[in-house]
């Protein structure tokens, strides 16, 4: 009703403010007034009563004055000329001996933001600092930073600036911190209020009076101060350390902060301080307030990208409950993720599958891609609840298993065979553009596995004309295109006709481009087409194996305690949304070349790429010329079996290098210092990559350090060499202490021997990529591999294939 | 540092507004509110960005509290000035909806008046503020039947009431002051159940985080001794007493809080002040002093005609002297859920499939302890398979349990000292909320 002839209520109004009548009669006067607030807050304009009110100002109800002020303050820029009548009901009030009275004029009479005014208001402000009553002295303070900002041109007080100063010392907290906040502002350009020692001594000590808002601001501002001494430094520290556990997150938030900053310096101090608050996190974490919640758990993710292992113990507090929003649950599985390990892995995994049916689609997609990111590092576990769920025939959970398959395959390609199966048939399930992509990119990619892959493609390029969708056109051509390599019987006539439309009906230019490319690069010939896009099946990166190291507190300090890590991974989940993983990057630096195009172009890697990528490459090559193969898999028993067997053999012969008609025994030194620290999943993972299944491990930082794994080189059997070879090999890490036993004769015969031996291993590899005789205070890790049957070319290969993936962990852990 | 602070109704009315630097314009109202509608779901995220503007913005009482700010403030401050407001506008207006916000807009202006100068926030302590807020609360009244049931015939006081009415804290601080109200304190021990229960029955989590409010409707209060279980023990090894002993890992306490005693006599001294405060929390992890309150033994199986037949039991495993009040079960079901026919052993629980979030919803008013209720839903699911039973479940209850803390924790005395003058009402108030029941099927 407000709103439907607001002229006609605005007359009403001001005939009712002006009448004598109802001004005489406080209760009438009042209630009209209101009426007039009650319709500005709505949004009205009531602007034209601006006079009306001025008089109404005059006035000794309190509450009535209070009413005006609101009013007042809104429109005074409206009105500079009618203002300036306010200013001496103000003034006088100022006088006042009521001191709410005081404080309140002087309040509104900077709040009415006019430049005019600014003279009439700087004799009430100055009396203000040094009035009695500590309300008006808060107000009076900020005012000059009200007044600072109404003129920034203008010069800086020197005057004010001291006496702003020298109320730090201000019995009252509130004043001592608005000073604070005012000198802050008013002293921007010099980059804000200088913190000496002797500010930041009196602020800590001070800082038990203060509330918990003021709190926080005295140790937002004590963060630019440097302590002169390690002592200093340790002495703020430990009168902090009752804050950094306090009950109200936002002094636990700036206290850490604050700790983060002056120990910047010192991460061992930092990564203390981070677990010291990890209870009052928690306790946040499932605080009444959602919007708490969240908060917490926004900034624990912050705290795990430094120390993963923060919450293990904590990961229950993590589960979703039933009513909880749907951008806290997404949050809480993303904090999930981080916490998995070996214990908790099926009680979580149990947990996400409940989520993935969940009646909010973007949670249940959230829940499923979470369940693809523990499969990175599970994926037996991961690829049975994913294949189960397809079972559901729901479009988006559909969908979203596609994506996370494509997304898993990429990074774990030993789990391709289980992905093929389930891929069949699901092609009907999928009703948006970004399930179909994925399912079109893993058809191109294993389409040799996929036995109805033709078919499936057909189906998308009979209903190409109807397709929207840009990405799912795109991704579609290059799918048959790659398809058309590995089975160019069956696609050959659907291939021409997708080349058919899109260069001749269909009207985007970026499909038709990429249509023209393929049909000149199949004129070229189909070498040349497959050197282009039979590309890389798995992330050359291998980000996944090495897992995330801990980042430095460095890293996202400058982000804590603000609203940035609230909004920022709401962008990483949109991007997570996309099209093929090759044009994807889990760690930027790599995806230079990629961006080129599907990321085939492996020659032209920039000089930037990081060095593990190019020997990824090495591995990549050497994979070519000896291709390995897990199958058939050997039980851990046969392996003991052929492994002590040869074992005999060659003790028989006394011999490092036993050689006999089917088998060879090479031992092997490789500098890689870090690799016994490496976790068993991550170098199981690495192996897998390259074809080698790991058998048996000890636990890391045990010593002796042992693996033990397998493979089969395969190569066409010519008439001088047999086909496949079985390769058994031993990794083996004595450390240091066995280094001090070295300096006795028997030791040192032995190391002689192993160095000769080194030496002739170089020459008949002809590897001497690295020093293998240099003396390093680290022990390398002793390779033994056994061969059967010998052939010499194969077993290189191996070699410097293992080495190359040992070498590239070392270096990642490094 | 906040900008702006404006409430908006949640059809995005603007109930109030005020501007703090004039730095952003008042369309900013107009602008948070399309974002609001432009989202999918009723949950936007908490932090929203519009060009330099950034919004925070909490839900409570069906309202939306936004401030906007500067992407460098701490979100922990904002959020949480945001919840004291809203704690410092009931305790002032006496309750927290769309209608008391806009009855009370000049209080609610006068106390942001107060709370916050130029961005920066001043004092949100009710003891401080009492001395500047001169607006009296404007409170509207429903006529309801249970103020009559207290009434008995020729107006005669039936029921010497041990119970307080259950709008009793619902009303106004400052109306102690002028209208003459009764002197009162509430103290209450409020408890939020987080419990998810496996497939098998196993309790696989259980969190417990409790907290105990002191409301107080006295203008000036001496100190006041709270006496808790002697057995309380905070964190694992300690042991206290013989008794069963009360045990919680963590607990914190309000700044204002001595505890002087509360090593020795588990008593916690304080001054409260007018208005609601928190004076205790405490939490307890990963474990049950009792067995949880609810079990469920689910049976869901496939007839010949391709309904699908859900069994529910539902076994209450409180103390047989205490209930559970409001009660109720949802049951996620299959896509394609037509439609309900239900069996129910009481004529006064309900249940009813909701299509939008794709539930069974059973509710039960009232359910004593120790005893037992089944249900008996069938469900007509197009396209039902095999697969589609692995959607059903998990079960999410919801429930109030009255007089009843999860944790044992009890209030022994509450003594004023030295004793008020005047009539003076002392309540001590028990519930047990369930934040998150969860039973896996």
């Amino acid at each position: 009703m407000p709103y439907l002839g607001s002229e006609d209520t605005v007359r009403d109004l001001r005939r009712a403010l002006s009448n004598p009548n109802v001004q005489s009669d406080q209760l009438r006067y009042r209630n009209t007034i209101l009426k007039v607030i009650r319709l500005m807050s709505q949004g009205v304009d009531v602007s034209g009563l601006f006079s009306e009110m001025v008089k109404a100002c005059a006035t000794v109800d309190i509450v009535q004055k209070k009413l005006v002020y609101v009013f007042l303050c809104s429109y005074a820029t409206l009105n500079p000329e009618l203002s300036l009548l306010v200013i001496n009901t103000l003034r006088k009030d100022c006088q006042d001996p009521n001191p709410m009275v005081r404080s309140l004029a002087l309040r509104n009479m900077t709040n009415l933001r006019l430049q005019s005014l600014v003279e009439y208001v700087e004799q009430p402000l100055t009396a203000g600092l040094r009035d009695r009553a500590a309300c008006v002295r808060r107000v009076a303070v900020l005012g000059w930073a009200k007044l600072h900002n109404l003129q920034p041109k203008s010069e800086i007080d020197a005057a004010v600036v001291n006496e702003l100063y020298s109320l730090l010392r201000d019995p009252d907290p509130v004043v001592m911190v608005n000073c604070l906040r005012a000198l802050e502002e008013i002293l921007k350009e010099e980059g804000g209020v200088a913190i000496n020692k002797p500010i930041t001594h009196h602020l800590l000590n001070r800082l038990k009076e203060c509330d918990v808002w003021s709190q926080s601001e005295v140790l937002r501002i004590l963060q630019r101060y440097r302590p002169q001494s390690e002592d200093e430094l340790f002495d703020i520290l430990s009168l902090l350390d009752a804050s950094l556990i306090s009950p109200h997150p936002p002094v636990m938030a700036a206290t850490l902060s604050l700790f983060l900053s002056l120990c910047s310096g010192l991460p061992a101090v930092s990564l203390a301080a981070l677990e010291r608050v990890r209870g009052p996190l928690l306790a946040a974490c499932g605080s009444v307030s959602r919007e708490m919640r969240f908060t917490a758990l926004c900034h624990i993710q912050l705290l795990l990208r430094s120390l993963p292992g923060l919450m293990g113990a904590h990961y229950k507090r993590f589960f979703c409950g039933y009513a909880e929003p749907a951008y806290i649950k997404q949050r809480k599985m993303q904090v999930l993720v981080e916490l998995v390990n070996d214990e908790n892995v099926a009680m979580l995994l149990d947990e996400l599958k409940g989520y993935c049916t969940d009646v909010n689609a973007d949670t249940a997609q959230a829940a499923i891609s979470a369940i693809g990111r523990i499969g990175r590092s599970y994926s037996d576990r991961c690829l049975e609840i994913l294949t189960g769920l397809l079972g559901l025939k729901q479009d988006h959970i559909t969908s979203a298993v596609v994506q996370t398959m494509r997304d898993l395959v990429w990074v774990c390609p030993q789990c391709s065979d289980t992905v093929c199966l389930a891929l069949e048939g699901c092609e009907e399930m999928l009703p948006d553009s970004q399930g179909k992509q994925a399912l079109l990119w893993s058809l191109g990619v294993y389409g040799d596995r996929v036995s109805s892959a033709p078919y499936t493609l057909e189906v998308f390029i009979d209903g190409v004309r109807s397709e929207a969708s840009l990405g799912v056109k795109m991704e579609l051509l290059t799918s048959t295109v790659r398809l058309f390599l590995c089975r160019p019987a069956e696609t050959q006539d659907m291939l021409g006709r997708l080349l058919h439309y899109c260069i001749d009906e269909e009207t985007d230019m970026c499909v038709r481009d990429q249509a023209l490319l393929y049909y000149r690069l199949l004129h070229c010939g189909i070498e040349e087409t497959r050197k282009v896009l039979q590309g890389r099946r798995s992330d050359p990166s291998l980000g996944v194996l090495i897992g995330r190291p801990a980042e430095p507190v460095s890293h996202w300090e400058r982000s804590f305690n603000t609203l940035e890590p609230l909004w920022q991974s709401t962008i990483n989940t949109e991007s997570a949304n996309r099209g093929s993983p090759e044009h994807v990057t889990f760690d930027p630096k790599i995806n230079l070349s990629d961006t080129l195009s599907s990321g085939q172009f492996d020659k032209v890697h920039s000089d930037s790429t990081s060095q593990s990528a190019e020997s990824l490459e090495d591995v990549l090559a050497s994979t070519a010329v000896v291709p390995l193969s897990l199958s058939p898999a050997i039980s851990p028993e046969e392996f003991e079996d052929l492994w002590l067997r040869r074992l005999c053999s060659a003790a028989e012969q006394g011999v490092e290098e036993g050689e006999e008609e089917d088998y060879v025994c090479v031992t092997e030194h490789v500098q890689c210092p870090a690799i016994p620290h490496c976790s068993p999943q991550s170098l199981q993972a690495a192996m897998q990559l390259v074809n080698i299944q790991t058998l048996a491990f000890t636990p890391p930082n045990t010593l002796p350090w042992r693996v033990y794994l397998y493979t089969h080189t395969q190569e066409a059997p010519t008439s001088d060499k047999p086909g496949s070879t079985l390769i058994l090999g031993e990794l083996l890490y004595t450390g240091e202490a066995n280094q001090k036993g070295g300096l006795g004769d028997g030791d040192d015969t032995d190391e002689t021997e192993d160095r000769e031996e080194k030496q002739k291993e170089e020459s008949l590899s002809g590897l001497g990529r690295w020093d293998l005789t240099r003396k390093n205070n680290e022990e390398p890790v002793k390779v033994t591999l056994k061969q059967q049957p010998r052939d010499d070319k194969a077993v290189r290969g191996f070699l410097s294939i293992l080495t190359t993936v040992l070498r590239t962990l070392s270096s990642e852990r490094d | 540092m906040i900008s702006q602070i404006f409430i908006l109704s949640s059809k995005g009315d603007r109930l109030i507004y005020k501007d703090f630097r004039g730095e952003a314009g008042s369309d900013a109202v107009g602008t948070f509110y399309e974002k609001v509608t432009a989202l999918t779901g009723d949950q936007p995220p908490v932090v929203m960005i519009h060009k330099h503007l950034h919004f925070v913005h909490v839900r409570q009482g069906g309202l939306y509290w936004v401030a906007t700010t500067t992407a460098d403030s701490s979100p922990f401050t904002v959020i949480d000035f945001l919840y004291r407001l809203t704690a410092l506008v009931k305790d002032y207006c006496g309750s927290l909806s769309e209608k008391s916000v806009q009855m009370n807009f000049a209080l609610i202006y006068e106390l942001l008046d107060e709370v916050v100068d130029y961005g920066y926030i001043q004092s949100t302590s009710s003891d401080v503020l009492k001395n500047f807020i001169q607006t009296e609360a404007v409170t509207s009244r429903p006529f309801s039947l249970f103020d009559l049931s207290n009434v008995g015939l020729f107006g005669a006081e039936t029921q010497q009431s041990k119970v307080a009415p259950s709008s009793a804290a619902t009303r106004p601080i400052q109306s102690s002051r002028e209208q003459g109200g009764k002197s009162e304190i509430f103290v209450d021990v409020i408890e939020r159940m987080t419990v998810v229960v496996g497939s098998n029955g196993v309790l696989m989590k259980a969190d417990v985080q409790g907290e105990i409010r002191v409301k107080c409707y006295m203008p000036s209060c001496s100190e006041m001794r709270i006496g808790l279980n002697e057995e309380f023990s905070i964190g694992k090894s300690q042991l206290r007493g013989y008794g069963a002993a009360v045990r919680v890992d963590e607990c914190s306490f309000h700044q204002a809080v001595r505890l002087d005693e509360f090593d020795s006599h588990r008593i916690l001294r304080l001054c409260p002040s007018q208005g609601e405060q928190t004076v205790m929390q405490y939490q307890l992890a990963d474990e049950l002093p009792s067995a949880p309150p609810f079990r469920l033994f689910p049976t869901i199986e496939r007839d010949n005609g391709g309904r699908l037949l859900m069994y529910l039991k539902l076994r209450c495993d409180l103390p047989p002297q205490s209930a559970a009040i409001n009660v109720s079960a949802t049951i996620p079901v299959p896509k394609g859920s037509v439609s309900l026919s239900q069996e129910l052993s009481s004529p006064d629980q309900s249940a009813e499939f909701r299509p939008q979030s794709r539930a069974v919803v059973w509710q039960i008013p009232r359910f004593p302890g120790g005893t037992q209720l089944s249900a008996l839903f069938k469900l007509e699911v197009t396209g039902l398979s095999s697969a589609s039973m692995l959607e059903v479940g998990p079960v999410g209850l919801s429930f109030e349990l009255p007089k009843f803390t999860a944790t044992g924790l009890q209030i022994r005395f509450l003594r004023l000292s030295p004793i008020q003058p005047g009539p003076l009402q002392r309540w001590v108030r028990y519930v047990t909320h369930s934040d998150s029941y969860t039973v896996r099927i």
